[in-house]
């Protein structure tokens, strides 16, 4: 491959933010622990929830998954930010602007280790899900979808965290925004199906917020089978983060290299 | 020359803690966000859980929600000012100060004064939502001195807890250590339902989690019908006992890596 060519050059970062990710274990083994966790306490704490008249699984465990793999995406955002913010903080991303590398190879590339810690989060959660009883309406194929699905979540919140990274410069930034991007999956459907949400404001909200379908989506290749609404929804919210979030990076990573 | 008692060290303590919190953004919004984050997604989100059967809290889910959050938050409130003490260390800062000090004990009653104040404004913010919306208080005003009395006591525990883990470890590295344990007893008790609808190991684990009596005891005061409300101020004065004794250890032990 020629060293200077777009490909080679995502692979040299990508290779470069994997391999920083997996040498964190403060990095990768909290977004391992940290939804399983929950994942623990609330389908245990939340089980009466099931006795609701309309509720649709008799499984909390299973109507609760999804948000697992949210929270991780979560998580994957705050790596990708914090990283790229210490790049800047450093000057890497000022050294970098004085070689050949492309935009588009370091924002790409820079996803690489959120995108593998998406990958091995997703096959833990998975396996415990499945450990613990979760079975998926949508057979086989509804799992290599939830994961096709999870790990384009992921690289969506870890596109916003790059672009907060860009767009800020700084670590400390990031992780003080980290509440912000939580509340928007505290008013989605992660506890609750939307229509059983009494409180009309937080319906509402619930709706219009991106997450909720983002959720309902992985959620309804568990408990449903294969809903076709529910699922285009969510990739059409998926892939909506991904490009909006894809350029409003590039555009502050061109902002950025003009000022540097 | 002037002789500082541990009051006068406690207070100028507390007093720069409150300045570098108010200086900081990005210290003093995400731990007020939090606990009102907490509070619109289970009151609002799962309000429908007070029609499971079996569901026997008078007061309505907003003020179930709100005793849980509301010691959830002056929880946090001391793990977060135990952040602030082991970045001390980390910038030099602590040992300076365990130099300067002639009543080092002070040093662990400034910090926990800091917590207080600083929790103190997430409990009046906290309030002030949970009054808009339109949560039902049915206990009189002593219930509900004794509901902030106890989450005061529960913000000291926090707060004695992390000191006693920064003062060991020195390091902002040791972050989870001070927030992990105190996550998981506040979310292994009754969050959500009564502890009577639990069922399974957590039911096993919230009967005997101690802040299953703390939040039971809040939950009667402000329903009006005050729940074991002696034997949670026990185990909370017993705790804050023992917590005092493991901050003061790891004070000494900080006392003798810094001479």
């Amino acid at each position: 491959m020629n060293q200077q060519s777009l490909p080679h050059q995502i692979a040299e970062i990508a290779s470069r933010s994997v391999k920083r990710t997996l040498r964190q274990p403060g990095v990768l083994i909290p977004p391992l622990t940290f939804p399983l966790m929950l994942m623990a306490v609330n389908s245990s704490g939340l089980r009466a929830a099931t006795d609701l008249p309309g509720f649709p699984t008799d499984s909390f465990l299973s109507f609760f998954l999804p948000f697992s793999f949210m929270q991780g995406a979560l998580f994957a955002a705050s790596t990708a930010g914090t990283d790229l913010a210490r790049d800047i903080d450093t000057g890497f991303l000022n050294r970098l602007a004085l070689t050949p590398m492309r935009g588009t190879a370091l924002l790409v590339g820079q996803l690489g280790g959120a995108t593998a810690m998406g990958v091995v989060q997703a096959l833990v959660y998975l396996g415990v899900g499945l450990a613990f009883g979760v079975r998926f309406e949508s057979g086989v194929g509804g799992v290599l979808m939830l994961l096709v699905l999870a790990i384009l979540i992921a690289i969506g919140w870890a596109s916003i965290g790059v672009w907060l990274a860009l767009r800020t410069g700084s670590g400390e930034a990031v992780q003080s925004q980290f509440p912000m991007l939580f509340f928007l999956l505290f008013i989605s459907s992660m506890n609750m199906p939307r229509d059983l949400i009494e409180v009309e404001w937080f319906r509402a909200a619930a709706t219009l917020n991106p997450v909720s379908y983002m959720i309902e989506g992985l959620r309804s290749l568990i408990i449903e089978g294969w809903n076709a609404q529910a699922l285009a929804l969510a990739l059409t919210m998926t892939i909506g983060l991904v490009v909006l979030a894809l350029g409003l990076s590039a555009v502050a990573l061109r902002e950025r290299m003009a000022r540097t | 020359m002037s002789h500082a008692t541990p009051w006068t060290v406690a207070r100028a303590l507390a007093w720069r803690q409150m300045r570098i919190l108010f200086k900081n953004p990005s210290l003093f919004v995400p731990p007020m966000l939090f606990p009102l984050m907490s509070f619109t997604a289970f009151a609002g989100g799962l309000s429908q859980m007070r029609h499971v059967p079996g569901f026997d809290f008078e007061g309505g889910y907003t003020s179930f929600q709100f005793v849980f959050v509301l010691l959830q938050s002056a929880a946090f409130g001391g793990v977060f000012t135990g952040f602030g003490i082991a970045r001390d260390f980390e910038r030099g800062f602590a040992r300076r100060l365990l130099i300067a000090s002639q009543r080092r004990s002070g040093l662990v009653a400034g910090y926990a004064l800091a917590a207080l104040l600083r929790w103190s404004m997430v409990a009046v913010m906290l309030t002030i939502v949970a009054l808009v919306a339109r949560m039902e208080i049915g206990g009189n005003g002593v219930d509900i001195f004794g509901l902030y009395l106890l989450a005061v006591v529960v913000n000291m525990l926090g707060v004695l807890w992390a000191a006693g883990i920064a003062f060991r470890f020195r390091s902002v590295q040791a972050g989870p250590l001070m927030q992990t344990p105190i996550f998981m007893l506040l979310f292994l008790a009754p969050v959500y339902v009564p502890l009577g609808l639990l069922t399974g190991w957590i039911h096993a684990v919230a009967s005997v989690n101690p802040f299953t009596a703390f939040v039971e005891a809040g939950r009667g005061f402000i329903s009006g019908d005050p729940y074991h409300s002696a034997a949670a101020f026990g185990i909370a004065l017993t705790m804050a006992a023992l917590l005092l004794v493991w901050a003061l250890l790891g004070l000494r032990r900080a006392e003798r890596t810094a001479a």
